[in-house]
């Protein structure tokens, strides 16, 4: 039997980004005191794609964005096997008195967005800061952590896993819950 | 694979090329870390660390210390000339003794080749030898390659010539392996009573003349004349060593090509290197110390994330 289950297809996918595209543009305006953060390694693409899609429905060429990396900011060094290797990091614009809008794929224990927070705050101080999530793993958080903007919110439990996949040579867009093996 | 071989740095010699990409990998990350607005990460807040040093240091010292503090550890500092080693007491016996203190890495400099070795096989800490004798200064090549990587795009196939006083220097050993693992071919120039015996096992060439090594050469690292260092008179004066082996700007305009210029100081300025060069835009000797302290910030993380909680 197959422990994987499509929760969404690739139609579904496009549909969120759009609508989280309008949500932004509903709270932000003409973004001009925005910057939106994708989070490394996973966030990234998922700016990526959400830009891509203001500037298509917004006509909004000039929106500011960077990537975060949070390796050095996690709470769990030293509790690993090996270091985690760290990201490309890219804050050039600043983030002083502006909205930031935090974007990753999965907010599951709230941890690597604690990290997030630490690691952004490194850069200045920014008036706002929302959190954009594609999916929002509800019943497993450790930190008091709530998402501004969700794709989609999932129930499952700890032994599963969210796969999201993005669309390229070899996949389509597309999320995926893995179930464990000893199930 | 983001581990390092290693349990301690010790030497480049027990390194592994991988290794050294990594620590160089890292780095990258941490160069832009000190760029910031804040400079500071919370990762080793929960790691403390010894500073032992035998012998002095300005430069290194500090950026250790700075590296330290910008990983958000904590520091204690010793130096041999304030302590009970001029008590008698032994090597083992001081550091075991701060070790009760639970300190969980060991930076030291000592004037004893093997000394950083020897502590790893006695004590329960992580070593980082921050120059042990004339044997290795691990971290000192380690930022060297890495500023060549900057300033030219790699370290393979780069053509070095080290000058000056080979014998003495603990950089120019850690240079060697750490060039010859990255791929690099490197040579030495300097008078031939201080060439080391060990160059031809290494397969380093030696050239007496200071003209043919910069014609061959891409970089040029320019190593001090080590007097406290010398027991016996190695040339005649300094002034002469400067006329012969010293590198300046007339010497550098005959050269059709640029070459890099890096010097580990503390300069001893007019004598193996002359102010024009060393201000000039063909010197990155002041890139070497800022890249200096993302590299030891770099040795330390990777260290400590195998310490065993």
């Amino acid at each position: 039997m197959k422990n994987e289950k499509q929760i969404v297809t690739t139609k579904q996918f496009g549909i969120m980004i759009e609508r989280l595209a309008h949500q932004l543009i509903e709270n932000h305006k003409d973004f001009s005191e925005t910057i939106l953060v994708g989070v490394q390694p996973r966030g990234v693409e998922f700016t990526r794609r959400v830009l891509e899609k203001l500037t298509e429905v917004s006509e909004n060429k000039e929106i500011n964005s960077g990537s975060l990396d949070i390796t050095f900011f996690r709470d769990d060094f030293g509790r690993r096997d090996a270091p985690i290797e760290a990201q490309e990091l890219d804050m050039n614009a600043s983030i002083e008195d502006k909205n930031v809008v935090l974007i990753d794929d999965v907010l599951f224990t709230g941890r690597s967005i604690r990290s997030a927070l630490d690691a952004l705050m490194s850069f200045g101080r920014p008036k706002q800061v929302e959190l954009m999530v594609l999916i929002d793993r509800r019943l497993k958080r450790d930190l008091p952590i709530q998402p501004n903007y969700v794709g989609k919110t999932v129930e499952s439990i700890l032994s599963e896993r969210v796969i999201v996949k993005w669309n390229s040579e070899d996949s389509e867009d597309e999320i995926i819950l893995l179930k464990s093996e000893n199930e | 694979m983001n581990k390092l071989s290693v349990d301690h740095l010790l030497g480049i010699k027990n390194l592994k090329k991988k290794d050294i990409e990594l620590i160089f990998k890292t780095s990258d990350n941490f160069k832009r870390i000190i760029n910031q607005p804040i400079k500071k990460v919370p990762t080793l807040r929960d790691i403390t660390i010894a500073n032992l040093f035998f012998e002095n240091s300005t430069r290194t010292r500090l950026s250790f210390e700075l590296a330290e503090k910008r990983l958000s550890a904590d520091v204690v500092n010793f130096s041999s000339s304030s302590s009970s080693v001029k008590k008698g007491e032994t090597l083992i016996d001081t550091v075991n003794n701060i070790l009760s203190m639970k300190v969980d890495m060991v930076v030291m400099r000592h004037p004893n080749p093997g000394a950083a070795e020897f502590l790893s096989r006695n004590v329960n800490a992580s070593i980082i030898n921050a120059g042990d004798g004339s044997h290795e200064h691990p971290t000192q090549a380690l930022l060297d390659s890495y500023s060549i990587r900057e300033k030219l795009g790699s370290v393979a196939g780069r053509k070095v010539v080290i000058i000056g006083d080979i014998l003495h220097s603990r950089v120019a050993l850690s240079n060697f392996h750490c060039l010859q693992k990255l791929g690099a071919e490197v040579r030495v120039c300097g008078p031939s009573t201080l060439m080391p015996r060990y160059l031809d096992s290494l397969g380093v060439k030696h050239f007496t003349d200071i003209k043919e090594a910069l014609i061959w050469c891409d970089v040029a690292n320019i190593l001090r004349i080590q007097l406290e260092r010398q027991d016996v008179k190695y040339f005649p004066s300094l002034r002469e060593y400067s006329m012969v082996y010293g590198v300046n700007k007339g010497l550098l305009d005959t050269l059709d090509k640029e070459i890099v210029v890096m010097h580990p100081g503390p300069i001893n300025r007019g004598v193996e290197l002359n102010s024009d060069v060393a201000d000039s835009q063909h010197s990155i000797i002041l890139d070497q110390v800022e890249n200096g302290l993302a590299v030891r910030m770099a040795v330390m993380y990777l260290l400590a994330g195998k310490l065993k909680k």
